[in-house]
C-alpha cells in the first residue's frame, strides 16, 4: 500500500503512452523498407518496351494475340459485315461512346480504333483479369444466341464483349476492355505500346 | 525412486511438465456425451500434421521460379523417389483440411458451440479458417499451372476493385503489373512460412481458449453446474486422456483409411481435388475456356459472380463476397437463443439451419459450373444459374441478418440437468 500511494499515476500513464507513441513510430519507420520492399522492381518497371507487328497477312475476320507487357493484345481484322453492325449493337452495350477513359483519345470513336479495320484491344477482361475468349463468328454460330454480333466471352464470370471491346450491359464487367497506345509505323507495320511521334 | 520417475521430477523442477499434461490431457474432464461430430477438431489437428511434414518435403525438390516451378513440380512427381507420393499426400491433405474444417464448423453450429462463454474460442476458429484460406490460396499458385495462374490473376484483381487505392494495391500484392515470377516468390514466402506460423499460433489460441472454458457438448448444456461436491470433477465429465485419445484414435484409423485410399486410387477426385487445367503450364496469354476455384472456395465464388456490377466497378461483388465469410464471426452475437444445442432448439432455428446448409451447398455446386450451364430464364438475357446464386445468396444471408429475431421468438424446449449420452 505504502508503494501505491508514492507512484504517481498520472505521470506514469503519461509515460507509458509516450513511449508506446515512439516505438509506434519506430516500428513505421522499420516496416516501411520491408514493405515498399514488395513493391515492383526496377527490373520489372523496366520491362515494358514496345512491341512492333506485322499485320500485312493478317486476313479479314481473324485476329492475332501478340504479348506485350505480359499480358495478351488482340489485333483483330474486322471484315465489312463487322463494322456494319457495330452501331448496331451500340443500344446494347454499357458505354457505346467510349465515355470511360480506357482508350487513347485518337481511339475514341465508335469503332474505338485507328484505322476502322484494325481492332487494337487489350485481351484482359476489366472484371477479374482473366482473357475472354474469341466468339467473332455472328448470329448464331457462335453459340450465344441469334442476335450475336460477334465479341468476346469470358469464361471466368461470363462477360461480353462486342468487336470493339465495348462490354454489354448488365454484366459482371463494369467497364470496357483497354485500347492500349499503339501507332502506325507503315501501312501493315504497327507499334504497341507508344503513341505516334509528336501527336 | 524409480529412474524415470526421477527423470520426470528433475524435469517438473524446471518446467511444468507433468502440470501441463495433467492441466491438458489426464485431468482435463470433457462431458463424457461427445458424438460423432467430436471428431473433426482432433483431425483438423491431424491434417494440420500432415501438412506441415509433407510440404517440408516437397520444399526440398521445389523450386518457387516461374521459369523452373512447374517443371519442379513434374520433377517431384516422375523423378524424386516417393515424391509423387509426398506431393498426393499433400494435395489431398488440402482438400481434407476444408472437408474437417466444414463439419467441424458445423458441428458449431449444431450444438452452439460458439455461445457464451465460447466467443473467442470461435472467433479464434474462423481466424483459424481465414488464413486456412489464404494458405490454399498462396498454395495453389505454386504448381504454376493455368489454373494456379489464372485463379491468382482472378483474387489479386479483386484487390484492385477497391475504389481509390486499389490499383496500386493489387500492383504491391503482385509485385509486379501481371501475375508472375516476382508473384510466385512471394506467395512460395507466404505459404511456407509466414501464413503457417501464423496458424500455429492460432490453433494454439484455440485450444487454449477451450480449455480454459471447457468443451461444449450435444446437449450443449454445462456439465460444470453438477459437480461431485468431494472432488470438485464435473458428473458428467471424464478425462479427456485415457477416453478421448483411445475415441480420437478410432476417429484417426477411419480417416487414413479414406485418405490413402484417396491418394492412392483418386488423388484427382474427378478434377476436384487436382483441376485437370492444373497439368498446362501457366500461359498468361489464354485463360481456359472454363475456370472456376477449387471446391471449397466455390460457395463464394458463386456469391461473386451473382452480384451484377454497380456504378461502374465490381466492387459491391467483392464486398458480398467478404461478407459472407466474415458474418460467421457475428454469431455469437446474432444468436438470441436460451439453449445451445439443436436438440433443445425450435422448429425456426432447426428450419433456417437447414435451408442455410442447403443454400451452401448449392452455392458451392453453382461455383464449380460454369454461369450459362442453365440456360437463360424464358426469353430474358438472365442465366438461370446467375438467378439460383443471387435467390442463394440472399439465403444465406438471411440466415444470420434474421437470426436476432427467430431465435427470440422460438418455442424451445427444456435442457435437461445432467447430458443424456
Amino acid at each position: 500500500m505504502a508503494q501505491q500511494s508514492t507512484t504517481d499515476g498520472k505521470k506514469r500513464r503519461f509515460l507509458i503512452a509516450a513511449t508506446g507513441a515512439v516505438g509506434a513510430v519506430g516500428a513505421a519507420f522499420v516496416a516501411t523498407p520491408f514493405l515498399t520492399s514488395m513493391a515492383p522492381s526496377a527490373r520489372a518497371k523496366a520491362a515494358g518496351a514496345p512491341v512492333e507487328v506485322d499485320i500485312s497477312k493478317l486476313e479479314p475476320g481473324m485476329m492475332v494475340t501478340v504479348e506485350w507487357r505480359g499480358r495478351p493484345v488482340w489485333i483483330i481484322h474486322r471484315t465489312k459485315e463487322m463494322l456494319e453492325i457495330l452501331p448496331k449493337a451500340s443500344d446494347k452495350v454499357a458505354d457505346p461512346e467510349s465515355s470511360q477513359p480506357l482508350q487513347p483519345e485518337y481511339a475514341k470513336n465508335t469503332n474505338r480504333s485507328i484505322k476502322p479495320d484494325y481492332m487494337v484491344v487489350v485481351g484482359i477482361c476489366s472484371h477479374l483479369g482473366c482473357s475472354p475468349s474469341e466468339k467473332m463468328k455472328i448470329g448464331p454460330e457462335s453459340g450465344l444466341g441469334d442476335d450475336w454480333p460477334g465479341g468476346f466471352y469470358c469464361p471466368c464470370h461470363g462477360s461480353k464483349f462486342d468487336l470493339a471491346g465495348r462490354v454489354f450491359k448488365g454484366m459482371p464487367a463494369p467497364v470496357n476492355l483497354t485500347v492500349p497506345p499503339h501507332t502506325y509505323v507503315t501501312d501493315t507495320r504497327l507499334l504497341i505500346g507508344e503513341d505516334k511521334k509528336g501527336a | 525412486m524409480s529412474k524415470p520417475a526421477a527423470l520426470i521430477q528433475w524435469i517438473d523442477e524446471r518446467f511444468p511438465l507433468t502440470a501441463n499434461w495433467k492441466a491438458h490431457l489426464s485431468e482435463y474432464y470433457a462431458p463424457k456425451n461427445f458424438n460423432f461430430w467430436y471428431y473433426f477438431g482432433s483431425l483438423a489437428l491431424l491434417v494440420l500434421v500432415i501438412q506441415v511434414l509433407s510440404g517440408i518435403f516437397l520444399t526440398m525438390h521445389y523450386k518457387p521460379d516461374a521459369a523452373l516451378a512447374f517443371g519442379s513440380v513434374e520433377y517431384i512427381m516422375r523423378d524424386v523417389p516417393w515424391g509423387w507420393l509426398v506431393r498426393y499426400i499433400h494435395s489431398t491433405g488440402a482438400s481434407m483440411f476444408f472437408i474437417v474444417v466444414y463439419l467441424h464448423m458445423l458441428r458449431g453450429l449444431l450444438y452452439g458451440s460458439y455461445r457464451k462463454p465460447r466467443e473467442l474460442i470461435w472467433i479464434f476458429g474462423m481466424l483459424i479458417y481465414l488464413c486456412l484460406m489464404a494458405e490454399a490460396f498462396f498454395g495453389y499458385l505454386l504448381p504454376w499451372g493455368q489454373m494456379s495462374y489464372w485463379g491468382a490473376q482472378v483474387i489479386v484483381n479483386l484487390f484492385a476493385a477497391v475504389p481509390f487505392v486499389g490499383e496500386d494495391l493489387s500492383v504491391w500484392i503482385r509485385g509486379d503489373y501481371v501475375v508472375g515470377d516476382a508473384t510466385l516468390n512471394r506467395f512460395f514466402a507466404f505459404h511456407v512460412i509466414a501464413i503457417p506460423l501464423v496458424l500455429i499460433g492460432l490453433v494454439a489460441a484455440h485450444i487454449i481458449a477451450l480449455h480454459e472454458v471447457g468443451s461444449n457438448n450435444p446437449d450443449g448444456i454445462d456439465i460444470k453446474k453438477k459437480k461431485d461436491p468431494k472432488t470438485g470433477i464435473p458428473l458428467d465429465g471424464i478425462p479427456f486422456h485415457p477416453y478421448y485419445t483411445v475415441k480420437d484414435i478410432v476417429g484417426v484409423v477411419v480417416f487414413l483409411m479414406v485418405f490413402t485410399i484417396v491418394v492412392f486410387f483418386m488423388p484427382e477426385v474427378g478434377g476436384y481435388f487436382l483441376e485437370y487445367n492444373n497439368f498446362i503450364p501457366a500461359d498468361p496469354m489464354k485463360t481456359p475456356p472454363h475456370i472456376a476455384p477449387v471446391w471449397y472456395f466455390t460457395p463464394y465464388y458463386a456469391m461473386l459472380r451473382a452480384v451484377p456490377a454497380m456504378f461502374g466497378s465490381q466492387f459491391p461483388g467483392v464486398i458480398v463476397m467478404g461478407a459472407g465469410v466474415v458474418i460467421f464471426f457475428l454469431l455469437p452475437w446474432l444468436d438470441r437463443g436460451k439453449v445451445r444445442s439443436i436438440r433443445y432448439r425450435g422448429p425456426l432455428f432447426r428450419g433456417w439451419l437447414y435451408v442455410f446448409i442447403v443454400s451452401f451447398v448449392i452455392l458451392g455446386w453453382l461455383g464449380v459450373k460454369p454461369t450459362d450451364f442453365l440456360g437463360k430464364v424464358g426469353s430474358t438475357d438472365l442465366e438461370w444459374a446467375t438467378l439460383l446464386a443471387r435467390i442463394f445468396t440472399i439465403v444465406y444471408f438471411l440466415f444470420f441478418l434474421l437470426m436476432p429475431f427467430y431465435t427470440a421468438i422460438d418455442r424451445e424446449q427444456p435442457e435437461p440437468d445432467r447430458v443424456t449420452g
